[in-house]
């Protein structure tokens, strides 16, 4: 978890914020896309980057409201944004029925035996999150599993360990 | 799919197969390398044909001519005759006093092959997708071209009315009547948005028409801006499907640079722009009016109706929301006229629907079919079959939010209207075929999680009610519910369906409904017999998953 | 105007009225709960659906906008056993640890409940998911376990106040009200005006300093004494004791508003040293020349019995403060006086106090102690 810690805490999250602003601008509407960028440059939104997002993007001058507590509450809502500090690996297992007829129960209890977490937890050593996510789309390949940006498909109980071999 | 001259379907059910149909299957598969035809031959099982006398069976289409009983040895005669020489091999006829009911129909589809009509994945996967001049070359921008230069919005919006084009997220609203709503709501300006948040689980046919065909997605949006008299349009699509964005953003780039975007569009005075707009991972942002929230930079919550969106959509105003599969059909409604649209499908559900195949078949994908085909037909024909060993028990249509359909019902033609009839939804086009190692109550209770994990969380029928049943679900898989659990589902799923703000709550209760009418004996023996007769379920508590573990907020 | 019949009452009301609204003004009552007359509605809880007449289901009431010739139902058995459903499924997700709340009487929920005859003990959670009391504000008591999410204190919060402290995280059946990032309220810019207390129906929210004060004896409607507003605020008075200060919903200055002071300040009113009646130093009443401060003595000390406060009647102390200043003008020019005036006037005293200096005492030398 250090690890991590010490890494949002370098970051220079106005910057990033700024950024993120300029790409997808600066109005209510723009405010997901704002955060899905956050998201992916510090690996999840810290309150400070809301906070900062908060400062950026309220403007009664033209007519955009934003406050903390809505921010938090759609960080919280969408399953992409993450209001904790993530693994550097993110692994995602579709538990959606599809993946789920075709193996995909063992598969995930491979998962959680292998990286010996449970859904939603980070490692210690702040390697891997393991999270289930709903369908993602690639179902006639199932079961799914999504390592940050690669995707595994037909994966068996026994690909597992070897998958995750590939990962530092 | 590739396209094929015959198709040879041979029967696989218990007692089939004790009359050796596997051997038989092996040896018609020999016979048609030897003759050299596996090309030009498709060879698939079907099942549950019902009792006859005649087993195994073998039905030759397109000529629909049924055989049997047939022998193993008999293969490569039957080859030989039937599809080598081209005449039908009359000792191996099957009398027809013997057939079942179900066979006499497969027979009337006569004359039918195994062919797909592609209307809206025609290009996809023929053109380069990143190109607007392979595009054009391809028919791209003949509708919006024929729109702008020869007929008034009203004209537009009565061709699509008059072809009978229902919408393809789910629901099936008539396209026509939706477009002539917004056209005639009062309030400037007005909004077209493309719901491309496509989350149902076990679809990603809305994927592959913009993975495929970006430009014709770009092309109907415009179009359908010009027929209600938008000028902006925003595709929302769902944050996961990257490459689907990349194309599209590429799209719109090329359409501007074309002038097939942006001010007075081929000299017509008309001018549209197209915003995209990802999500971050929420499937009740595929109901409307959430995804309008959402747009919006809220949470997505679903807005209560009335008003709807075709009057107070986004930002206040005059809204069309449609899914991309319906609009990528309606160019080719404007190219090639509402008549000959009406001339695919049936007459209550005209033209095509793509589905996407999943689970125990031997050829998973996607499809785009006429409506009205039935399930039977997609599991044999396009999907080649159940695997080997496989017995088709349930399906599950349309995603989470569909029904679970029965062995028994797989003859109900697939379109709106029959399967409303028979009380099942039809619902986004995905098809999950199970065969008899998946248990209903751990179906039922994936299909739980999904929706007490996706529900919005607002209102209570949708919130709670999804946790109850889960639990309840939950204790049945663990071998801890009594009957009395059973009787909750009614009154859970009742309660869902009334009182439920959006579908998404409405759809959770379908499954407790299912289950209890179509596999109350699977369900009760988990609880009667303590056991799961599909072998699924751990029938003793589970140690704790963390899903289940409640959220502590932070102490004094 | 729009015509409608509701439990077969002809009715007339503006049209973007509301059915729940329209209900209200035919005196029928519609169960509800999330539901609030000074907020937008919401339509989360579905305590209120009512049968329309047409419809293929049963649709909220609070959210339903009255259309022309519309025939509404707001009772039938069905909508009994649902309102009901919808209760227990609440309940099934509440869970009261025992402890002696602050609330002036049985909540909204808990009527509710007890209405369609639901026993809590039966239909409450098995075990609480959160801690109880958990989060430090001073006045504030909170315990999201009697939380039924209709986020009243949420749109009170945004609506009302503006301050925005309170929003839904998470989502599904993880959906609860959080404060800022999920922090305490106060690090959320909470000001504990209590406006969220006042709209919860359940109690989750709740006033700390009433903790187990238990039912009033007497409710006095008075005047807020600490600014010019003039808020209506209901004492909640048990053995001549104000045991918390509760918002009168018809108040028509403020309405269901006040802030910190006025709902959470009135531990003035019972302490030992508050002046309760008027008191001069000696000297002046009895009309002695002001004492010499004593040697050594602090400024303001003075040993000397004359320098002590007497109390006395209001006439006495008018009548010395009104010839002191009538000494000072005429001695030293009207320039010499000064008034200083108090925010806790209403702005009709104050206007009279600004004419008393003007033009009584003959000087601009006045002020207000709001001044920053």
């Amino acid at each position: 978890m250090d690890v991590t810690k010490n890494r949002i805490e370098d970051r220079n999250i106005p910057e990033i914020v700024k950024a993120a602003i300029e790409k997808h601008g600066n109005g209510r509407d723009a405010l997901i896309p704002v955060l899905s960028e956050i998201n992916a440059a510090l690996g999840y939104i810290p309150a400070q980057a809301i906070a900062e997002v908060r400062r950026q993007v309220h403007d009664p001058s033209r007519q955009v409201y934003v406050n903390e507590s809505q921010l938090y509450s759609m960080v919280s809502f969408y399953q992409m944004l993450s209001t904790k500090p993530r693994g550097r690996h993110v692994v995602k297992f579709c538990e959606s029925a599809p993946c789920h007829v075709v193996g995909g129960r063992q598969v995930w209890q491979a998962l959680e035996d292998e990286l010996k977490l449970k859904n939603g937890e980070t490692s210690a050593d702040g390697k891997w999150s393991l999270v289930t996510t709903s369908c993602l789309g690639i179902c006639s390949v199932g079961p799914v599993i999504l390592i940050d940006e690669d995707v595994y498909g037909n994966v068996t109980p026994k690909e597992v360990s070897e998958i995750l071999a590939k990962y530092d | 799919m590739k396209t094929v001259r015959s198709l040879i379907l041979v029967s696989e059910d218990e007692a089939s197969n004790r009359l050796g149909a596997r051997t038989l299957f092996q040896n018609l598969q020999d016979a048609l390398q030897e003759f050299d035809l596996q090309e030009e031959v498709m060879l698939s099982t079907i099942t549950d044909i019902g009792r006859s006398d005649a087993l195994p069976l073998v039905i030759v289409y397109p000529e629909a001519v049924v055989y049997g009983p047939v022998r193993p040895e008999d293969a490569h005669y039957l080859i030989e005759e039937h599809l080598y020489k081209g005449r039908v091999a009359e000792d191996l006829l099957a009398p027809i006093r013997q057939l079942s009911g179900r066979i006499a129909w497969l027979r009337a589809r006569k004359g039918t092959l195994p062919a797909e009509k592609r209307v809206v994945l025609r290009r996809a996967g023929r053109i380069d997708p990143e190109s607007i001049d392979d595009y054009i070359i391809n028919d791209g921008y003949l509708a919006l071209g024929k729109a702008l230069t020869k007929m008034t919005p009203a004209e537009v919006i009565a061709e699509i009315d008059k072809s009978g084009l229902q919408g393809r997220g789910g629901a099936g609203f008539p396209v026509g009547r939706k477009w002539s709503f917004v056209a005639g709501a009062s309030g400037s300006p007005k909004y077209v948005v493309c719901n491309a948040d496509e989350s149902e689980p076990g679809t990603f046919k809305d994927r592959l028409i913009m993975e495929g065909d970006p430009f014709a997605l770009v092309e109907a949006i415009t179009l359908a801006g010009y027929a209600v008299g938008a000028n902006t349009g925003y595709i929302y699509i769902r944050g996961e499907y990257a490459l689907a964005y990349q194309r599209l953003e590429n799209a719109i780039e090329q359409a501007t640079a074309y002038g097939m975007l942006g001010e007075n569009i081929f000299d017509s005075g008309f001018s549209f722009h197209i915003h995209m707009h990802a999500g971050a991972g929420a499937y009740v942002c595929g109901e409307e009016t959430a995804l309008l929230e959402s747009l919006e930079g809220k949470r997505g919550e679903p807005r209560s109706r009335p008003p709807y969106p075709v009057t107070h959509g986004l930002w206040g105003k005059p809204t069309l929301v449609n899914n991309v599969e319906t609009l990528a059909n309606t160019l080719a409604i404007i190219c090639n006229g509402a008549q000959w649209y009406r001339s695919l499908g049936t007459l209550s559900s005209p033209g095509t629907k793509v589905y996407t195949i999943m689970g125990q078949v031997n050829a998973p994908g996607v499809i785009e079919v006429p409506m009205g085909i039935t399930l039977r037909e997609v599991i044999s024909i396009y999907a080649r079959g159940m695997k080997p060993g496989s017995t088709f028990k349930l399906a599950q249509t349309g995603g989470s939010s569909g029904s679970i359909i029965p062995a028994s019902l797989q003859d109900t033609p697939m379109d709106f209207e029959s399967f409303r009839k028979a009380g099942v939804s039809l619902g986004s086009g995905a098809l999950l075929i199970c065969d008899e190692t998946t248990c209903i109550v751990d179906l039922a209770k994936v299909l739980l999680q999904f929706f007490r994990f996706e529900s919005c969380g607002k209102c209570t029928p949708c919130r709670v009610g999804t946790q109850r049943a889960y639990e309840i679900l939950k204790r049945i898989t663990e071998g801890q519910a009594t009957l009395d659990d059973l009787d909750e589902f009614p009154r859970l799923a009742g309660q869902m369906e009334q009182t439920s703000n959006c579908g998404l709550g409405q759809s959770a209760a379908v499954p407790l409904r299912d289950i209890l009418k179509y596999f109350r004996a699977e369900v009760e023996a988990h609880i009667r017999l303590g056991v799961c007769p599909a072998g699924v379920c751990p029938m003793t508590v589970e140690r704790e998953s963390a899903q289940t573990k409640t959220p502590v907020l932070a102490p004094a | 105007m729009v015509n409608i019949t509701i439990n077969g009452n002809a009715i007339q009301v503006p049209s973007g009225t509301t059915v729940l609204r329209a209900a209200e003004q035919a005196g029928i009552t519609i169960p509800t709960l999330c539901d609030h007359p000074d907020l937008h509605p919401f339509g989360g809880c579905r305590l209120c659906v009512v049968e329309v007449q047409g419809a293929r289901l049963p649709m909220a009431s609070c959210t339903l906008p009255v259309n022309e010739g519309m025939v509404v139902t707001t009772e039938s058995p069905a909508l009994t056993k649902s309102r009901r459903t919808i209760l227990e499924l609440l309940m099934s997700n509440y869970y009261d640890s025992g402890y002696k709340d602050g609330q002036k009487e049985t909540t909204q929920f808990m009527r509710w409940v007890k209405h369609y005859g639901i026993s809590v003990k039966k239909a409450q959670a098995p075990a609480p998911r959160y801690p109880v009391n958990s989060d430090p504000n001073p006045v504030i008591w909170v315990d999201m376990n009697k939380c039924i999410l209709c986020t009243r204190c949420v749109r009170a919060c945004a609506e009302i106040q503006g301050r925005f402290v309170w929003s839904q995280g998470g989502r599904g059946f993880n959906t609860r009200i959080v404060a800022g990032a999920e922090t305490t309220m106060l690090e959320a810019r909470c000001e504990t005006c209590g406006a969220c207390v006042a709209f919860c129906p359940t109690g989750a929210l709740d006033n700390r300093l009433s903790m187990g004060a238990g039912k009033p004896s007497t409710v006095v409607t008075t005047t807020c004494a600490y600014c010019g507003v003039g808020c209506q605020i209901d004492l909640n008075v048990k053995d001549n004791h104000i045991i918390r200060v509760t918002s009168n919903p018809d108040a028509s200055v403020n309405g269901m508003a006040m802030c910190v002071k006025g709902r959470y300040g009135y531990d003035y009113v019972h302490h030992p040293e508050r002046l309760s009646k008027p008191q001069v130093r000696r000297y002046l009443l009895k009309g002695e020349p002001k004492p010499k401060a004593s040697a050594g003595a602090n400024p303001g000390e003075n040993s000397d019995p004359l320098w002590d406060w007497v109390e006395t009647d209001w006439d006495t102390a008018l009548r010395i403060t009104a010839e002191k200043i009538a000494q000072a003008r005429d001695q030293h020019g009207a320039d010499s006086v000064g008034v200083l005036t108090s925010a806790k006037c209403t702005n009709e005293v104050n206007y009279l106090m600004n004419k008393f200096t003007r033009q009584v005492v003959g000087t601009n030398n006045i002020d207000h102690c709001a001044r920053l």
